[in-house]
């Protein structure tokens, strides 16, 4: 058996694609429609709001304007004063786990499943 | 002048030149428009120098010329934050570059690809310590990917450089 050099280079991209793969997998097997929205300014939450229910929201930070819109069980930002607007660009989000992050602002809306009213409720005696 | 001060000159003027290409390459990828919807996905252009002075003046240049880089591009065109997700990044993609070549095994592709990937894991940790989040696993996903897009576009533009440069440029 001759070994070629070539090998380790194909055996190591098989295993990134793999991991990659084992990501993406891991993310859907998990992934549930989630029930609302947190939003969280510089890790601080700010607040609950259900995707039942269609709605704007104006999300103020130290550094400038997101507006979040709450549509059809879906949220997405509908525009920021932030110079990329990444955040816009990134689309809607409607399943658990996923979120919307504004990096300059320091913003991110997560959309949490089932426990989001217990943990709402529960705040005060979080401990960070 | 004798030999070892000729050589400092020569050492002087090519680091010189090797941060000041990765400045300008920094500056081009500065004017190309975020055309995907992903923060901090980028094609990485100066990883090129980096990969580049990691062939042709091993480890330890590679890591000075990746740290310089970082510093003089965060002070040009960033600030704090965005110096901390850079090091982050640059540190262990260079760290993750030199020991696979060290190896020996590997082809420069396949080293700037595991440099791609671990550039964009770094930023993804800072982003995550920063912003207090868990839950951006689509966004590991995502930078992933592209990691190894970039890497591979990188690794093949640095292989063709590393090939027609003269050696005796670098030494």
């Amino acid at each position: 058996m001759h070994k070629k050099n070539v090998s380790y280079d194909v055996i190591l991209i098989a295993v990134f694609m793999l991991i990659g793969g084992l990501i993406i997998g891991f993310i859907l097997l998990s992934s549930h429609k989630g029930k609302s929205v947190e939003v969280r300014i510089d890790g601080k939450i700010q607040g609950y709001y259900s995707l039942n229910e269609n709605r704007t929201v104006n999300i103020s930070s130290a550094t400038g304007e997101n507006i979040l819109v709450i549509e059809n069980g879906q949220a997405y930002m509908k525009d920021a004063d932030c110079p990329d607007k990444l955040c816009v660009r990134q689309g809607s989000v409607s399943k658990d786990g996923q979120s919307i992050i504004c990096l300059p602002h320091k913003v991110v809306v997560e959309v949490t499943g089932n426990e989001s009213e217990k943990k709402q409720n529960s705040t005060d005696i979080i401990v960070k | 002048m004798n030999r070892n001060e000729k050589t400092n000159v020569k050492k002087t003027a090519l680091y010189g030149l090797i941060i000041a290409a990765a400045l300008v390459l920094s500056w081009i990828e500065s004017q190309i428009p975020p055309f995907f919807p992903i923060p901090g996905m980028k094609i990485g252009l100066t990883n090129i120098i980096v990969v580049l002075t990691l062939y042709k003046l091993g480890s330890s240049s590679a890591m000075a010329a990746n740290v310089l880089r970082i510093a003089l591009v965060s002070m040009l065109f960033g600030g704090i934050m965005s110096m901390l997700y850079s090091l982050a990044g640059g540190m262990l993609s260079t760290v993750v570059m030199i020991l696979l070549k060290k190896t020996g095994k590997f082809k420069t592709v396949t080293v700037s690809i595991a440099g791609g990937i671990s550039h964009n894991i770094g930023q993804i940790l800072v982003a995550m310590l920063a912003l207090n989040t868990s839950g951006i696993a689509w966004y590991l996903a995502a930078l992933w990917f592209t990691g190894m897009a970039s890497g591979t576009l990188i690794g093949i533009l640095s292989n063709e450089l590393i090939k027609r440069l003269p050696d005796k440029l670098f030494t």
